[in-house]
């Protein structure tokens, strides 16, 4: 049963190091993504895994077997390439069909596997349409069918559904989940898009530098990111700059700047230490008029977007700080720029952080 | 950042309908005026003259089995150059090594030896006393049919070297990739993905080692004995201009013929890609398989190419320790021509490549694109090999008339500079043409969708994609030019080095002698192309 294995994988490119000694353990019948920004190393690490590259140092094991030295004819994956890399002098079906032949099933048994994989991914149509008479969504659709009829346990995925257009990629996320499942396969999904790996994983690796900075469910890298890079990276967070004014037990207090107080609960911090609050749009309450209590700030409403199910504030806080405010477009009342308001934090959804020694900026980059 | 100024308006100038079009009609006109007709027109001035023939039925069927010779020699050397040709490439662009760009630069050796030394290089080694037959008492291999097409293999074979080695460079291995991951050996993927996408290219060089190896004269000569193909007949019956119009307008007629088959179902022929013998092409797969197909393409490429080629230049080493070194480097006597001569073969080998690569561009991409219809680009694309299919005698001769009794205000070595662009030409176009083909044409259309101009996509897109299939068009214009014998002696009275060195080997000159000069041209050439490569390919990727 295909679960994949990596221990203290590097792979450098000259000087560059595109993985940086990574371990990782992806299940059985998972539906896993490796997410991070463009340069992440996240090819690299899928095709390490493919065979198609060799690693400098570490062990790579699927299904408990070791395949360093294993080609990748021979680790029995599939593969749907970022650009598809459909074979351009093949018509669709013989594409698709490319697996079962080259393996050596008996034609018979080659056209039924066909069958079925097209079946799967709703394709019956131009078959024998050449790769560049067919649109983004179709090539996407055969280069996963070519993949699936391999026969593979083991399904790695470059950034899939990159190429086509957002409905269209919408759907089909949806889609190449719910095949996987049915089929019982291992997938590997690779991504920078959070929000695509969000609704199909289920887990997801955050990879930055060549480095994997947390392995989670999408809820867990949602509700306790470990750093504030995965708390920007992973959906969306206002950070506040500050320093523990005291420390009470696990209740700590941090000044802001401009001096507004906010109690939160956290370990691991030193009185006097910098720190970063980490605080989702939605949790702020932002209410009419100028009312200062306990965990709150005054401020002025410096944009108002309006984006259909939500509605987006940019509020000015007395300290000069912006933070962004997310309210239920349908549900709330709506506020107007230039209002003065009063924001309130939710002291228990707001995560702190060590202030990053190089530097907030530096953190968040994704380069 | 802004664009500077000229950039920007030569980008907007190409992309005026009116513009593009003058630039393809001029490249036309060029090809016709300069490349092609020059090397026919004298046969077909003399077109009547072939009665004389017609009327003398014993040489109609001389002539007759010389041409099935002629064909019979050049498909059999141009099966083979695939056959041994392919590997090499593979291996060179293939492996991690760096010696490859030397194993590269070595592979163009029998292009850079001048054809009429090669020739001789070659009869000292198959069957003089001084080379292999030294070993076995009598000749190893007697002047006749074997050693022809021992030569043929050795001149032509870098050709197939050449144009495989570019289109492997410029093609995108994730095709290669995606099939191994679906589970194909990597004998099976390079079959039916690899090998099937370069297509064009194969056959491009299938067709220059064909068209090679049917018009040449010089070297053929030295090595033929009594066996007879069709340049040897032209050369036989040289005072008989019915002969020569003769034979030369069958042999372009019919390997026009060929090539236009060739053309037509080589884009309808689908390789048998979708037959697959997994267990077998597994086995034949292993690395053992590999390093011993890599061996033997080693051994036959240095004991059938290389070492033959440039056996006459061996005695250098000879002269070096015989102090001729010196005095040959101080340009006295014989050598004060000898370094003339090497000065004004590569001013020109450079010329003409030059020249070449501006003219030959537009064509190119006219034919890789089929600009003029299917069928118009399918005969221009035919047309463009006439140059190296007539026989080098008769081009020689014909450009003689051609350019000497029409335009001899012209100054001679513009002559010369006429002639060699006609002979190198096909080159460059041919590797070219296959290289643009091979380019998906979806690439340049995100160019245009992008704003770009079809200069700045031709720049950005065009060119980074086949500048490898650019630089091997180019190397075998200049080596070409370079080592270009027979018709540069008949053209003009300018000595380039290989007319020169064709008159020591008349003069009888000692033989170190000889190989040092030999050996010097062979040098310099060897350097030139290794330092083109390694700047070229300075940043290779995988
Ligand atoms: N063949 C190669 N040779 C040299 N460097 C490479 C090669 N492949 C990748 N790299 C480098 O390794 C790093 C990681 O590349 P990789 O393609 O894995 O990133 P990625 O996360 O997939 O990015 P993207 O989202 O843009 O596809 C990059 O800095 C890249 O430049
Ligand atoms: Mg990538």
């Amino acid at each position: 049963m295909p679960d994949v294995r990596l221990v203290n994988v590097t792979k450098k490119y000259g000087k560059i190091v595109a993985v940086d000694n990574v371990s990782l353990h992806i299940y059985d019948k998972e539906y896993f993504s490796l997410l991070g920004p463009s340069g992440c190393g996240k090819t690299t690490l899928l095709r390490l895994i493919a065979g198609l590259v060799h690693p400098d140092e570490g062990e790579i094991y699927i299904g408990n077997k070791l395949v360093n030295d294993v080609p990748p004819e021979d680790r029995d994956i599939g593969f749907v390439f970022q650009t598809f890399a459909l074979f351009p002098h093949m018509n669709a079906w013989d594409n698709v069909t490319y697996g079962p032949r080259v393996k050596g099933f008996n034609v018979k048994k080659a056209e039924t596997i066909g069958h079925e994989v097209l079946e799967m991914v709703k394709l019956h149509q131009r078959l024998d349409a050449y790769p560049n008479e067919l649109s983004g969504g179709m090539m996407q659709r055969i280069a996963v069918a070519r993949a699936l009829a391999a026969g593979a346990q083991l399904l790695l995925l470059d950034e899939p559904l990159g190429q086509l257009d957002a409905k269209v990629r919408n759907d089909l996320r949806y889609e190449i989940r719910r095949m996987t499942k049915d089929l019982g396969l291992t997938a590997i999904h690779v991504t920078h898009d959070q929000s695509e790996s969000m609704v199909i994983s289920d887990r997801i690796a955050v990879i930055k530098r060549g480095r994997i900075l947390q392995v989670g469910s999408p809820k867990e890298l949602y509700m306790a990111p470990k750093s504030i890079f995965i708390a920007h990276f992973i959906g969306e967070s206002n950070f506040l700059e500050g320093y523990v004014s005291s420390i009470n037990g696990k209740q700590l207090t941090i000044e802001l700047r401009g001096g507004t107080e906010i109690k939160v609960i956290q370990q691991n911090m030193r009185k006097g230490e910098g720190a970063v609050l980490a605080i989702r749009p939605e949790t702020l309450v932002v209410e009419k008029g100028r009312k200062k209590k306990r965990n709150s700030m005054l401020g002025i409403i410096q944009r108002t977007t309006f984006e259909g199910t939500n509605i987006r504030y940019e509020v000015k806080l007395e300290n000069q700080d912006l933070v962004v405010v997310v309210k239920p477009s349908m549900i709330e009342e709506w506020l107007n720029l230039g209002e003065k308001v009063t924001v309130n934090f939710s002291p228990e959804k707001i995560r702190v952080f060590a202030y990053p020694e190089a530097g907030l900026r530096e953190e968040l980059t994704v380069e | 950042m802004p664009k500077p100024r000229i950039t920007n308006t030569l980008y907007e100038l190409s992309s005026k309908t009116m513009i593009k079009n003058t630039i393809y009609i001029i490249s036309t006109i060029i090809f016709f005026a300069l490349i092609l007709l020059p090397p026919i027109l004298g046969i077909l001035i003399k077109w009547n003259t072939m009665q004389d023939v017609f009327n003398q039925p014993k040489l109609v069927s001389e002539a007759l089995n010389a041409i099935a010779a002629s064909f019979a020699v050049a498909f059999v050397v141009s099966s083979v150059d695939v056959i041994f040709g392919v590997p090499m490439a593979w291996m060179i662009t293939r492996g991690k090594s760096k010696w490859l760009n030397v194993l590269d630069t070595l592979s163009d050796i029998p292009f850079i030896v001048p054809t009429a030394t090669l020739g001789y290089s070659l009869l000292l080694f198959w069957s003089e006393p001084g080379g292999l037959s030294s070993l076995f008492g009598t000749p190893f291999v007697s002047p006749g049919w074997l050693l022809i097409i021992l030569l043929h293999f050795a001149f032509s074979f870098p050709v197939v070297v050449r144009v495989m080695v570019g289109a492997l460079l410029d093609y995108k291995l994730e095709y290669e990739q995606a099939s191994r991951t679906l589970g194909a050996a990597p004998l099976t993927a390079a079959r039916t993905v690899t090998f099937a996408i370069l297509k064009p290219s194969v056959i491009a060089s299938f067709t220059l080692a064909f068209a090679r190896s049917l018009s040449e004269t010089g070297a053929t000569m030295m090595v033929a004995g009594v066996f007879v193909n069709g340049p040897i007949f032209i050369k036989n019956h040289i005072n008989e201009t019915g002969a020569l119009v003769f034979v030369s307008f069958i042999l372009i007629v019919l390997s026009s013929l060929v090539f236009v088959t060739i053309r037509l179902l080589g884009s309808k022929l689908r390789l048998p890609v979708n037959k697959v013998w997994p267990m077998t092409e597994r086995k034949l797969s292993t690395s053992a398989v590999a390093s011993s197909r890599n061996s033997v393409t080693l051994l036959v490429f240095f004991v059938v190419v290389l070492v033959p080629s440039l056996f006459v230049a061996i005695p250098a080493f000879e002269a070096v320790f015989a102090g001729i070194l010196p005095e040959a480097l101080s340009g006295l006597g014989l050598w004060g021509d000898y370094w003339q001569s090497m000065a004004l073969s590569y001013l020109v080998g450079t010329v003409v490549t030059l020249l070449n690569v501006v003219i030959g561009l537009p064509m190119a991409i006219m034919i890789g694109r089929k600009k003029l219809g299917n069928g118009l680009s399918t005969i221009i694309d035919m047309l463009v090999n006439i140059p190296i299919i007539v026989p080098s005698v008769a081009l020689g001769a014909s450009l003689a008339i051609f350019w000497t009794e029409n335009f001899s205000f012209i100054p001679e070595i513009w002559l010369l500079i006429f002639a060699h662009l006609s002979i190198t030409y096909p080159y460059f176009v041919r590797s070219m043409s296959a290289a643009v083909e091979r380019i998906n044409i979806d690439l340049e259309e995100a160019g245009k969708t992008l704003g770009a101009k079809p200069l700045c996509i031709f720049r950005t897109i065009t060119f980074p994609l086949a500048k490898y299939s650019m630089l091997s068009g180019a190397i075998m214009m200049f080596t070409r030019s370079v080592s270009e014998t027979g018709a540069t002696l008949v053209v003009s009275n300018l000595v380039t080095a290989p007319v020169l060195l064709v008159n020591w080997v008349k003069t009888g000159v000692p033989t170190m002698t000889l190989g040092l000069g030999c050996g010097f041209l062979i040098l310099f050439s060897f350097i030139i192309l290794l330092i083109l490569r390694l700047v070229a390919r300075g940043r290779r990727t995988y």
